[in-house]
């Protein structure tokens, strides 16, 4: 078993929800990528989604396309990112990071070559934006081989039938993205979303995550009561924006505290 | 032998094309790929969809023999495919006009579309103030300097161009940003793709609406030249005005298929726009699987060119696939050789053509040179080069 399966299983029989936050890896600087990974654990995160920096971002807004501008300025990119997840191993072997990013950037470093550095790094989970389940046959089972969870995004606009084809391909969870648009868009409209996780709910058991549009500690606290766990993205990434180094890590610990304490 | 038949049922070209996409485009692909399915044989949309080419953009275009020019080089005949004499001056409305009847036919008010040189925002524009459809064009910023005029025509015929800052400012962040705007507005927005470019089924679909080029030719070449080209020439950045011109001679093995790329400051330089003639890596960007020009670890890299039409990293993936299968061949032409090609055009023949244009007219004359006098080469005169004036001005040290 996967220790994001065990992990929600923990959460589960604790009556607790999932806090999953985003943040790109080398950014603001990748000597502060591993210190703010440690500070997410220490003020909530039950995981954690590390962005892969992309040149080309386009399922993301604005707020995370910056963040992937920053990190490749900074010469991050994939290599880099498994090696600072490496590092974070060396002082927390429990919690799961799941690497989010696009296809190009994996295609480019080989997938074979990917999945073995990232189960080395103890990588938990995938989720490629732009590999829909028809196009990633092969890199599904390359990461299935070495227990590491395939997560797929649904939309409001997946339908049935591709709810059951994406479900038969999926492991870990289900990452229901809440609205129609990119990273950090609108206001999600909380009823509709619990229509729809509902629906999905009835093809799966899967837990299910919910992103894309979580603004604040008020929203988190509506995700968390209709979905298993909650992802915050770009609200986390204003922080390393708008931060001056030395506040960096305590706007986050400020900003996680707060969301921890409204979904707890 | 088996009729070429590419794409296969979910848009692949060999190992090339697919749909890589974030899920909350799939529907919308979907619903896309469904409603082409059903009209591209329908002869009522064919019939208004060839009614607008003749009427409203000026078709068919005529071919031309450009006789000074074959004199000048001595070689084979060179003919000239008239795609700049169409209504907005390019091949791109072919195109926009099928897209913008798909749009109207799945009841979508707005479109908008990504553009490089403006010749497909122009196109666009065009066809949304047509039909009454709000259009919204995106554009880098880069290239908003670079091609000022067709900003402005674009604005006349009612658009709105939004410029992009992000990446590398120029045709490439222009479609992220396009697609952005889709995963948005799915429900009441169609994307109009100016290239054989993105996902599933746009680059068969935009090939096809093109296709009407390589048709025409097939008729008009026996009467003009008394007989088929041995050589097609046409330049490539996504590549639609090239697939357009072979598509319909894919078959016809005797006919020589060259994609003339960008090489900019030269290919062996690094700083061009030739994925296909560098030797550059598969990868996977805006929808596609396609060769990129990228560095080791998958991030795109900027693209050089004196054409804005040309600047884009990866090539449509029938190209790919066509490079491949050995079916067609892709050379490169720097920067300075097609602007002498586009000097050489305007003085010899009394055309101006575009700058992406002047690429496979610096081929052509190159080619023309190798082959004997009996021989012909079409090539697709994509677009006319007023876009460029300022560009071309500012070379040669002048403020217009």
């Amino acid at each position: 078993m996967s220790k994001i399966q065990t992990t929600f299983l923990r959460l589960k029989s604790e009556n607790k929800k999932a806090l999953i936050p985003f943040v790109t890896s080398g950014d603001p600087h990748p000597n502060m990528t591993v210190k703010m990974l440690h500070t997410l654990v220490e003020s909530g995160a039950d995981m954690i989604e590390l962005g892969i920096p992309f040149s080309d971002p386009m399922a993301d807004g604005p707020v995370i396309q910056r963040a992937s501008e920053r990190a490749i300025a900074n010469n991050v990119g994939i290599k880099k990112t498994i090696k600072l997840v490496k590092e974070f191993r060396k002082k927390d072997i429990n919690t799961p990071i799941i690497l989010m990013g696009y296809a190009n950037p994996i295609e480019a470093i080989g997938i074979k070559n990917f999945v073995s550095l990232i189960k080395d790094a103890e990588v938990d989970g995938v989720i490629t934006v732009d590999y829909p389940p028809e196009e990633s046959k092969d890199f599904v089972k390359l990461l299935k081989k070495q227990d590491i969870d395939s997560i797929f995004l649904l939309s409001p606009t997946t339908d049935d039938n591709r709810i059951k084809l994406i479900t038969e391909q999926a492991t870990g969870f289900l990452y229901y993205v809440s609205l129609k648009g990119v990273t950090g868009s609108a206001n999600i409209d909380i009823n509709q979303v619990s229509e729809r996780v509902s629906n999905i709910s009835k093809y799966s058991d899967l837990p299910i995550a919910v992103g894309f549009g979580v603004k604040d500690a008020e929203t988190a606290k509506q995700v968390a009561l209709i979905s298993d766990a909650v992802v915050i993205g770009s609200r986390i990434i204003n922080e390393v924006e708008n931060s001056n180094q030395e506040d960096l890590l305590e706007n986050i610990r400020a900003l996680m505290t707060e969301i921890k304490n409204a979904i707890s | 032998m088996q009729a070429y038949d590419l794409p296969d049922a979910f848009g692949h070209f060999g190992q090339f094309g697919g749909t890589f996409v974030a899920e909350t485009l799939v529907e919308a692909l979907d619903e896309l790929r469904d409603m082409y399915d059903k009209v591209k044989d329908d002869p009522e949309f064919l019939n208004e969809f060839h009614h607008d080419l003749k009427h409203f953009v000026g078709r068919p275009s005529p071919i031309y023999f450009a006789e000074r020019l074959t004199k000048q080089i001595g070689g084979a005949k060179i003919f000239l495919k008239r795609e700049d004499l169409n209504h907005t001056g390019a091949h791109k409305v072919n195109n926009t006009v099928g897209q913008a009847l798909l749009a109207k036919r799945m009841g979508k008010p707005r479109v908008i579309a990504e553009t490089g040189a403006g010749q497909h925002g122009v196109a666009t524009a065009t066809i949304a103030a047509r039909l009454g459809l709000e259009c919204v064009v995106y554009m880098g910023s880069e290239d908003i300097k670079r091609q000022s005029p067709n900003v402005y025509r674009m604005k006349l015929l009612g658009a709105k161009v939004v410029p992009v800052e992000s990446g590398s400012k120029t045709l490439k962040d222009a479609l992220n940003e396009a697609l952005r705007d889709w995963v948005t507005n799915v429900s009441d927005t169609f994307y109009i793709i100016g290239t054989v470019a993105g996902p599933h089924p746009y680059p068969m679909m935009v090939r096809d609406f093109n296709s009407v080029v390589g048709k025409e030719c097939k008729t008009q070449m026996p009467d003009i030249a008394g007989c088929q080209p041995d050589a097609i020439l046409a330049c490539v950045g996504g590549g639609s005005n090239a697939m357009g011109i072979f598509y319909p001679y894919i078959d016809d093995k005797n006919v020589r298929l060259i994609g003339v790329e960008a090489a900019g400051e030269g290919v062996e330089t690094g700083k061009h726009a030739a994925p296909l003639t560098s030797n550059s890596p598969i990868g996977v960007l805006h929808g596609n699987r396609t060769y990129l020009m990228q560095n080791d670890e998958g991030q795109i890299i900027d693209t050089h060119s004196v054409s804005a039409g040309l600047d884009y990293p990866g090539v449509g993936p029938e190209h790919a696939w066509l490079k491949d299968s050995g079916r067609a061949e892709y050379v490169a032409v720097t920067d300075d050789d097609a602007l002498k090609a586009f000097h050489n055009l305007c003085l010899i023949e009394g055309i101006i053509p575009a700058l992406e244009t002047s690429h496979a007219l610096a081929y052509a004359e190159k080619l023309a040179a190798t082959m004997p006098k009996e021989k012909v080469i079409l090539v697709n005169l994509s677009g006319r080069g007023d876009k460029d004036i300022n560009t071309v001005a500012g070379i040669a040290g002048l403020t217009l």
